[in-house]
């Protein structure tokens, strides 16, 4: 069989494994609002930024000091992290008792800044980065050609979803953490530091952005605007899981992707808005979302 | 009359006298339409305390809406606009319905993708022009005027731009915007109170795009294009930060808040000539293309700073300078 509905079974393999891989990423951004959202209860619209910055970091230890892929996988998003410990405790920290909306328009600020800071050194073009030497090239399945590089990505962000997610489910930390978001005075008086907590989780949250950032720089052009155009999709992502559930997070961002990629095969046009069309559905029959709870 | 119409009066006829003292009309024309679109905005976000993030696609819906059916179609000036107008009504009643079946955050989060759906059909769509967008778009003429003119165009958006206000002052002292107002402070005691909060919510966000989408074609009519950047995203952060800045939930504010935006976004290349002139840092030189760094910091000081905007923030000194004994009387 070398065709699916009158499509050669290579291309829509191809396409397969293209949304598995954004897909992978839509589910490491939405994983990272909705533990941020859980525990500061603030919808962090930097997230976009922060996975460009992480992309941005990649490229300029490369092109700066020499420093390689594998090297910058960690530095990144330790960089990333320390940078929202910063952005917590100077800008977040005073919005708490205040609107969600608050939140919102004040991380949209922050985007804006990022960006603007990025664009005024690197202009709008792309940054050229390459796959990592140990990953390039592509193996032959015999059905299909698999780059190298394409399905580390896969495999590294499921490591690192189903990593947070055990962490926040099935370990002792987790569950602090889980019963802070419940009940934050409780989780005090047990003489756990909340405040630091809270500081930790948004700095680990926008961790996993920059690791996602670096993980896109060798697939996408590294540049400025490239976080702004993803965090809207990673939105809808989050609509269409609902907020309640880490496994939604990730179950509905690689759906999506592998929706989106079908899309690119039978109907191209439809390509860039499915997802959004995919959220209306969804809203008008389960407002809360597929994994979140009424409230 | 009370002091209060009186002074919107003055400033009305101030407006109206601006080309006579030498103001640009162009400039004053777009300040005046993206003063409109963040009234629009706010009486969505002021006195109803919904937060749309996705205005910019009723923005930009009713100005291709109102530019296609100027331009191809060679509809008279005001019947494009009324046509625009009802398109951006139209897609504010289909994101209205959507939108409303969540609240909070998630509402802004639905508003702004559902925006973005628009943004890639418009992008695609062939009446567009997709990144081009509808170039030379004519004014034509209205009652034997020639639009043409700058100064006989200054002051049918002046028309436009006063009854949108009134109308939006009208709704927000009515009955109608005491509802508004009450499900903003507390949606569970107003629909104990018997109101269908679902509806009106409903009916303010598509009264608000409507005047959005008024704004968009007025725009569109004025400057004689309409592009993708009337439907971006940022835009929709734009009309917030606008709101925000002049101060949301007053009459006033969103108009000084829409002045001062595109003011700044106008000047900022000579202000960052001038900030290099005189702290001698070449980098300043560059700033009028990084306008959204400077918008940015605003947005981060008003929200830490300045919740009640410039027009909140005076008017609440103006209570405190007056003494306890008067208190607020609401709007």
């Amino acid at each position: 069989m070398s065709e699916v509905f009158g499509v050669p079974l290579p291309a829509l393999l191809g396409q397969l494994l293209l949304g598995l891989v954004n897909g992978s990423f839509y589910a490491m951004l939405s994983l990272g609002l909705a533990v941020i959202f859980g525990m500061l209860n603030i919808i962090n619209f930097a997230h976009g930024a922060l996975y460009m910055m992480g992309a941005f970091l990649a490229w300029m230890g490369m092109s700066y000091f020499g420093i390689n892929y594998w090297a910058m996988l960690v530095l990144a998003p330790l960089i990333v992290g320390a940078f929202g410990l910063l952005i917590e405790r100077l800008l977040l920290q005073w919005l708490y008792k205040l609107d969600h909306l608050y939140g919102l328009l004040l991380t949209f600020g922050i985007t804006l800044v990022i960006e603007g800071v990025f664009r005024s050194f690197y202009g709008v073009g792309g940054q050229p980065y390459s796959v990592p030497d140990a990953l390039s090239g592509a193996t032959n399945l015999g059905f299909m050609i698999l780059p190298n590089y394409r399905a580390w990505v896969v495999v590294a962000s499921l490591v690192v979803c189903l990593g947070v997610w055990a962490l926040i489910e099935k370990t002792s930390l987790g569950a602090t953490l889980r019963a802070g978001t419940e009940n934050p005075k409780l989780v005090q008086a047990f003489g756990v530091n909340v405040p630091r907590m809270i500081s930790l989780t948004y700095a680990g949250g926008v961790a996993l952005a920059a690791f996602a950032g670096v993980l896109a720089a060798p697939i996408l052009q590294v540049n400025a605007l490239m976080g702004s155009n993803l965090i809207i999709v990673v939105f809808a992502v989050v609509v269409i899981g609902g907020m309640g559930s880490i496994l939604g997070a990730i179950l509905t961002g690689l759906g999506l992707g592998v929706v989106e990629g079908l899309t690119k095969v039978f109907y191209p046009e439809a390509s860039n808005t499915v997802v959004f069309v995919i959220m209306a559905l969804v809203l008008l029959v389960r407002p809360a979302g597929l994994f979140g709870k009424e409230r | 009359m009370n002091s209060k119409t009186s002074g919107y009066l003055a400033l009305f006829v101030a407006v109206a006298l601006l080309p006579l003292l030498g103001v640009y009309p162009i400039f004053a024309m777009k300040v005046m339409c993206y003063a409109l679109f963040a009234c629009a905005f706010n009486l969505l976000i002021g006195f109803t305390g919904l937060l749309s993030f996705g205005h910019a696609a009723f923005l930009g819906t009713a100005a291709y809406a109102a530019g296609h059916a100027l331009k191809v179609w060679g509809f008279p000036p005001l019947v494009g606009i009324a046509f625009g107008t009802l398109m951006a009504g139209l897609a504010g009643l289909a994101f209205g319905l959507l939108a409303i079946r969540r609240s909070g955050i998630y509402f802004s989060m639905i508003t702004l993708a559902l925006a973005q759906m628009l943004f890639f059909y418009f992008l695609q769509a062939p009446f567009t022009g997709g990144e081009d967008g509808l170039q030379s778009v004519p004014r034509g003429s209205l009652l034997g005027l020639n639009l043409e003119n700058d100064t006989s165009m200054y002051y049918v958006v002046l028309a436009i731009f006063g009854g949108a206000f009134w109308l939006i002052y009208r709704t927000v002292h009515s009955p109608f915007g005491q509802v508004l107002t009450s499900i903003r402070e507390n949606e569970a005691r107003a629909t104990s109170l018997g109101y269908d909060t679902d509806r009106f919510k409903l009916l303010a966000f598509v009264l608000s795009a409507s005047l959005a989408g008024l704004a968009g074609a007025t725009k569109t009519l004025v400057l004689g294009f309409a592009t993708l950047t009337d439907a971006v995203w940022t835009t929709s952060g734009l009309v917030i930060l606008m709101t925000l800045v002049g101060g949301m939930g007053t009459m006033v504010g969103p108009i000084v808040g829409a002045l001062l935006i595109i003011a700044l976004e106008n000047k900022i290349g000579d202000l960052g000539q001038w900030l290099a002139g005189v702290t001698g840092i070449e980098w300043f030189v560059g700033l009028g293309e990084s306008v959204s760094l400077v918008t940015g910091l605003i947005f981060i000081l008003c929200v830490l700073a300045f919740r009640r905007g410039l027009v909140g923030e005076v008017g609440a000194l103006w209570l405190r300078l007056r003494g306890p004994g008067k208190s607020a009387s609401g709007h």
